[in-house]
């Protein structure tokens, strides 16, 4: 019971990670389409401004509950995802830094490298992500010693990359949202038209991605075994339509937390398809590693629990004022008057 | 070289660089916190500048500590998979309580500080500021907890092939790991101190916003001189502690090769590993070495030889950070008390002060670095003290993977470290001048 709750709650943190950084990495991805001067881009850094450190804890916590809860997948999932886990990594120091940097110095070359900082490491972390996701749903090259038996390359397999291009779609569209919120005038139009304009493209690959995972996954035949599972495929294509629906009607919050359904369905439709496994083992499946043969004791998971059942509930409160508080629309000539911006 | 050889050098490159920055985190988000408390308690407008100026330089060096530290977490997974395998149960819970109780306060609330200025009640802005410096320090707490645990495990039976907790109060609440604690902080406290006093005698070397540094250099002068005695007085219950919890590190730190009764402590000498002994032992103290480990002049000190030369750190690294950081600590009492002493017109002290105080600046960190390579090496060859040996502790992964991300730790590391401290040169040197409000129009002469 306690370790069922347990991968519950895994996937409660990775979908929140999801649906908040997100949409810090769209908007960095999609910076040199959104923003054509150095005050717009200044915008697309303060938009994340408040949020975004805050967000990324999520996934810090993700990988420590995954430690303290299922040591041993959390043990051979990173050994085995070694090379893209260190990309993740060194794209989003970058990518964190970057904020800190860029505006504190007026060369346009120190500018410009930081700018490409927070490009590339908004949208590799999105695509590793997507890859990594996609492979572990489909399964790695495990054997029962925990040995990955492959590369860098064995990921890059057609249906991760497919995995890793609706990670990166799903996050520009939920970016380009949190841009019509998050600013007025020409830059909301920016974000309402990409928005728009990558919505068929997000719709065609969510619909190959969810086509491709009957074929290279158990997903669907573990959902459709527990019917109520569907609840979350069906959520995530009921936020995609609504999102547009919404962004018709220029109701930018709405779309955006359509969007944020879209994301936390998929994420939970892959979630709830895995259950028991953590890491499924393509080789064998009883190498597979689950939420029962790699957790920690009952005493480490009930004191875990505790916690849990604390703070994130607090820290969901607090982020949400933050979230309140700091929602207000932003301007480059407001940003370049202010001294407590980035 | 092979992976664990790559291994334990990234994680050494990460681990370093990372607590280049998180001291300074430590005790300049306490520092910051006091100064804007007294900004709102008292009005006095300089107090607010400070708060500025050494908020800024407070954040350009908590954003790297923040970034470098998911690194930390994650390589415990990529390249100690077997170690996380064994002590997940315990140190993973550990590094997730860190996260959920701590480190999320400390990043949401350091950005509600930095964008909240001007929307904020200033009594709200100044709970931002304290929440962020007592979630970082409560954050070092659970890190170091689990360091600890890594030294000296506790509350833990093995089984199923893992340690397995059995004493969560234990592990959390062991006289090591408070010890730890309280020395990392201290240290922490005083690289703080110091970077305020370094930066605030350059300007006064200067003569340039006399007032504003003056109040600057008396609270860090204060603040150094404390910790810096504290951490001596505490650093001694570190070292005796070692005498019942890790006997080797002890004698390697002494570099002491007989276990004997009653054991002097040499002021000089030099080891000499190969042939197990010392090359130099001059101005022996009899018995201190067993009065200051175990408040005993008779009492048996345990030697190198005890066990076979593969159960022993590596003597010279772990003797020499031992003494280099001892010596560095007196030497930030004296800095400090002599700061404390002209504190009232430190602008019209010796320049002799001001400028050791601005050369002192990375002192408090190499000594930082130093006590970790004591701590860390230390307690080699076990990756958890007497229960588990770092060569048994790394992935199955390929020499080459590792190869190729420890280089890019060090390259990535270089040019964030050059980066991040000609920043910090910058706005240290430009000083508080655009923190303040504009200068007020001239009087218009009089006709």
């Amino acid at each position: 019971m306690l370790e069922t709750i347990w991968f519950v709650l895994w996937g409660v943190l990775w979908t929140v990670y999801f649906v908040l950084d997100g949409f810090d990495l769209g908007l960095g991805m999609l910076m040199p389409w959104l923003a054509r001067n150095d005050g717009e881009r200044r915008v697309i850094f303060n938009a994340q401004g408040p949020f975004w450190d805050g967000n990324e804890v999520w996934l810090l916590t993700a990988g420590g509950a995954t430690f303290a809860a299922f040591p041993k997948t959390y043990a051979v999932m990173f050994s085995s995802l070694y090379t893209p886990l260190m990309l993740l990594l060194f794209a989003l120091i970058l990518r964190g830094i970057s904020f800190e940097m860029r505006s504190k110095e007026e060369a346009s070359w120190w500018r410009r490298t930081w700018d490409t900082c927070m490009v590339v490491g908004s949208f590799l972390p999105a695509l590793l992500l997507g890859v990594a996701f996609a492979n572990i749903f489909a399964g790695l090259p495990i054997d029962a010693q925990g040995i990955f038996h492959g590369n860098l390359l064995t990921l890059l397999n057609p249906y991760g990359l497919l995995g890793g291009v609706l990670f990166v779609l799903l996050f520009a569209v939920h970016g380009s949202l949190w841009l019509t919120i998050k600013t007025e005038g020409e830059m909301r139009e920016r974000g309402a038209r990409m928005a728009a304009r990558l919505w068929p493209l997000l719709l065609v690959v969510a619909v190959a991605f969810l086509a491709y995972t009957a074929f290279a996954t158990p997903l669907w035949t573990n959902v459709l075994a527990r019917p109520v599972f569907l609840v979350f495929p069906l959520a995530a294509v009921a936020g995609l339509i609504a999102g547009r629906w919404f962004m018709a009607r220029r109701a930018w919050w709405k779309a955006w937390g359509a969007s944020a359904v879209t994301i936390a369905g998929a994420v939970a439709f892959g979630v709830a398809g895995l259950f028991p496994n953590l890491l499924p083992s393509r080789l064998d499946p009883a190498a597979s590693l689950t939420a029962f043969n790699s957790a920690s004791t009952h005493l480490t998971l009930s004191i875990m629990l505790g916690v849990a059942l604390v703070f994130v509930p607090v820290v969901l409160a607090y982020q949400f004022w933050v979230y309140r508080t700091f929602s207000f629309p932003i301007s480059a000539a407001e940003i370049e008057r202010s001294s407590h911006a980035y | 070289m092979d992976v664990l050889t790559l291994s334990r050098f990234q994680f050494a490159v990460a681990t370093y660089f990372h607590f280049l920055f998180v001291p300074l985190t430590l005790g300049l988000s306490l520092l910051v916190a006091i100064m804007q408390t007294i900004w709102v308690r008292s009005g006095d407008e300089d107090y607010r500048r400070m708060t500025k100026f050494w908020g800024k330089l407070f954040l350009i060096n908590f954003a790297i500590g923040v970034v470098t530290g998911i690194t930390l977490e994650f390589q415990f997974g990529t390249n100690w998979s077997r170690y996380s395998t064994f002590v997940g149960d315990i140190f993973g819970s550990l590094l997730a309580i860190e996260a959920t109780a701590a480190f999320f306060l400390e990043s949401t609330f350091i950005a509600v500080w930095f964008f909240g200025w001007d929307r904020l009640s200033k009594r709200a802005h100044l709970l931002s500021v304290w929440l962020v410096a007592i979630a970082s320090n409560v954050s070092a707490f659970w890190i170091l907890v689990a360091n600890a645990w890594m030294q000296s495990p506790v509350g833990f039976t093995v089984r199923n092939g893992r340690a397995e907790l059995t004493d969560f109060v234990a592990v959390i609440t062991q006289k090591f790991a408070i010890l730890e604690v309280v020395h990392t902080v201290g240290g922490a406290y005083i690289t703080a101190g110091f970077f305020v006093l370094g930066i605030s005698a350059w300007h006064l070397l200067r003569r340039q916003h006399v007032a504003f540094f003056t109040k600057s250099f008396r609270l860090a002068a204060v603040w150094a001189l404390v910790f810096s005695l504290f951490e001596v007085a505490q650093g001694h219950m570190n070292a005796e502690i070692l005498g019942t919890k890790q006997p080797m590190k002890l004698a390697s730190m002494e570099s002491q090769w007989e276990t004997v009764r009653g054991a002097p402590m040499n002021l000089v000498q030099w080891p000499d590993e190969k042939n197990e002994r010392n090359r130099i032992e001059a101005l022996s103290v009899p018995r201190a070495l067993s009065l200051l480990a175990h408040y005993d002049v008779n009492a048996e000190v345990k030697g190198l030889k005890e066990v076979p030369p593969a159960d022993r750190p590596p003597v010279l690294p772990v003797f020499l950070s031992f003494r280099a950081m001892v010596g560095l600590a007196f030497l930030f009492i004296g800095l400090s008390a002599w700061a404390f002493l002209r504190r009232r017109e430190p602008v019209r002290s010796s320049p002799v002060l001001l400028k050791a105080l601005v050369w002192s600046i990375p002192l408090p960190y190499l000594a930082n670095e130093l006590g970790w390579t004591l701590a860390e090496v230390g307690r080699q060859p076990w990756i958890v003290y007497g229960l588990m040996r770092t060569a048994d502790a790394v992935s199955p992964i390929s020499t080459v993977q590792v190869g190729v991300s420890a280089l890019g730790f060090v390259l990535l590391y270089t040019l964030l470290g050059i980066a991040d401290i000609y920043l910090l040169a910058k706005v240290a040197r430009r000083g508080p001048a655009d923190e303040a409000r504009p200068e007020p129009a001239p009087l218009p002469a009089q006709a």
